[in-house]
């Protein structure tokens, strides 16, 4: 017999004082991308300092929540019970130069083509956290 | 030559049956790897005086050397990283071997990991501590790359985007290594070779990724025995001498999801360790007779050839094709059928096959002589890998 209520594999986020601002933005349904309060420079995935001057200090961006396919994968197997399959799940370019990972909604898989124009909107995930999800341009909730 | 090249050598390989249910604990695989390793290379089991190990490893060295009653070790090690890491414990020994720390080390990797946890399952058990170890995984589980399959298909999509590569050139290298594992008695796949269609119609995991291109999921132990040079020509096998062994760690570099590096499709990780691999040895690439190339997926094969300069970049479909890894061509690959073939031993049966070898003993032995045999491990993580020499 399976498990009537299979478990996520998702473990939980991992929230510390380098990231908690992401987490928080998502939550208000804005995208906030790490910036180096001495150079200037945006970083993603977020971290205590610098690479390019390390500084420590750093603030925030809001983006602009526009992005462009990177590169794509359509997942089958093995399914997690807190996502729908086949998962489409997208790395995206950000105009503001990083880069950002989220799963892809209402886009069939033989549509997406490396390339194409997407929209960075918010979505429940495991353990009920509120994190990005791609959409179509004016798709976004 | 430079550092510890040619100062140390295997001298010794053990392995318990690869399966997918061992009946027995990893504990005792672990221990029966070690002692073949040992009677292998003719050397006492008190004489083990030091362990490498991957931080992976279930089976402490504490536990072995108990269990085994190996009365005192001197040399303990650990290396992170998985498969990437997989010949790093060969380097750690080594360098203690070289150095005069320790006499006899040995590396082991044993685990039941088909009929335990499955690795293609999902987030391994120690994903769920609270660290910045598993911090990374923020960035990637909750949108469903949750296998190292889904974490590896953007750099697959990309590759084949940038070159023009396919399916069916990623599926060249399971049905050779399927071919090799076809005549090797040890491998799970003994007798069972696919075709391409085979390949093409299997089910797809995380596009473009088939289930025929993932290695298998095994449950098994392998051991090595590494001791000087020296004291390797004294035993009964010739000697794989460790010419080169080095690690690597790239810019920007994150545990299987380098995402944020202008090309993802490039490995610099791995490209450090081949030059480390050339400086160490005096040796290039046309030097290299054979290679047994980490497979956990098929298209780490290709990037892999690209980045030990094997081939230029995107001409590793063409390479393939022209033959030039199979048995008898310019670098047989895999041949005792790899992790898709033979079984997955986190790449530590790739070193073991790397010193058959140069023994000459492997099941599908090259007929010219090989003097020069380059095993990697795996990517996109942290890398490492060796070259393992005859003793000419």
């Amino acid at each position: 017999m399976s498990d009537p209520t299979p478990r996520t594999a998702v473990p939980n986020l991992i929230i510390t004082e380098d990231n908690k601002f992401f987490f928080d933005a998502a939550r208000e349904g804005r995208l906030e991308i790490q910036r180096c309060a001495d150079c200037g420079e945006l970083r993603h995935p977020p971290g205590p300092a610098c690479p390019k001057c390390r500084s420590f200090n750093w603030d925030t961006i809001e983006a602009s929540r526009k992005a462009t396919l990177h590169s794509y994968t359509v997942v089958h197997h093995p399914p997690d019970p807190s996502l729908t399959y086949p998962l489409a799940v997208g790395l995206v370019d950000l105009p503001e130069g990083t880069r950002l990972v989220a799963d892809i909604e209402g886009i069939e898989p033989d549509e997406l083509e490396l390339g194409m124009e997407l929209e960075v909107g918010f979505g429940e995930h495991a353990h009920g956290e509120i994190l990005p999800r791609l959409f179509r341009p004016g798709g976004a909730a | 030559m430079s550092g510890i090249s040619g100062k140390a050598a295997i001298a010794g390989i053990g392995a318990t049956e690869f399966s997918k249910n061992s009946g027995r604990s990893e504990w005792q695989l672990a221990c029966e790897s070690v002692l073949a390793a040992l009677e292998d290379a003719q050397i006492g089991v008190e004489e083990v005086d030091g362990m490498a190990l991957f931080t992976m490893e279930n089976n402490p060295e504490i536990a072995v050397a108990r269990a085994l009653g190996i009365p005192e070790l001197k040399f303990f090690s650990r290396i992170p990283h998985g498969g990437g890491g997989a010949c790093a414990p060969v380097q750690q020994a080594a360098l203690a071997v070289s150095a005069g720390i320790a006499d006899v080390v040995v590396v082991y990797r044993a685990f039941n990991e088909r009929s335990g946890h499955r690795f293609g399952a999902g987030p391994p058990p120690f994903a769920y501590a609270y660290n910045t170890d598993q911090e990374y995984r923020n960035w990637i589980n909750p949108y469903g790359l949750l296998t190292p399959a889904a974490q590896e298909a953007f750099l697959a999509r990309t590759y084949m985007h940038r070159y023009g590569a396919t399916s069916a050139d990623f599926g060249a290298v399971s049905v050779l290594s399927r071919k090799n594992a076809a005549n090797n008695p040890k491998a799970w796949f003994y007798e069972r070779p696919i075709t391409i269609e085979d390949h093409q119609n299997s089910r797809m995991i995380a596009d473009p990724l088939r289930l025929l291109d993932c290695c298998q999921e095994s449950d098994g132990g392998v051991a090595l025995v590494i001791v000087s040079a020296e004291r390797a020509r004294d035993l009964p096998h010739p000697p794989a001498i460790i010419s080169a062994a080095a690690q690597g760690i790239g810019p920007q570099q994150i545990s299987m999801s380098s995402y944020y590096r202008d090309d993802i499709d490039k490995m610099p990780e791995v490209e450090l360790t081949a030059n480390q691999m050339w400086a160490q040895s005096g040796l290039t690439q046309n030097d290299m007779d054979a290679a047994i190339l980490y497979d956990a997926f098929t298209p780490m094969v290709l990037l892999q050839l690209e980045e030990y300069g094997f081939c230029g970049r995107g001409e590793a479909k063409d390479f393939i094709a022209d033959g030039n890894l199979e048995v008898d061509g310019r670098l047989p690959i895999n041949t005792h059928g790899g992790q898709l073939g033979e079984g997955y031993i986190h790449g530590v049966n790739g070193i073991a096959e790397g010193v058959r070898l140069i023994r000459g003993t492997s099941v599908n032995q090259p007929t010219k002589t090989l003097n020069n045999v380059l095993v990697t491990g795996g990517s996109p993580v942290p890398h490492s890998a060796i070259i393992l020499s005859a003793d000419r």
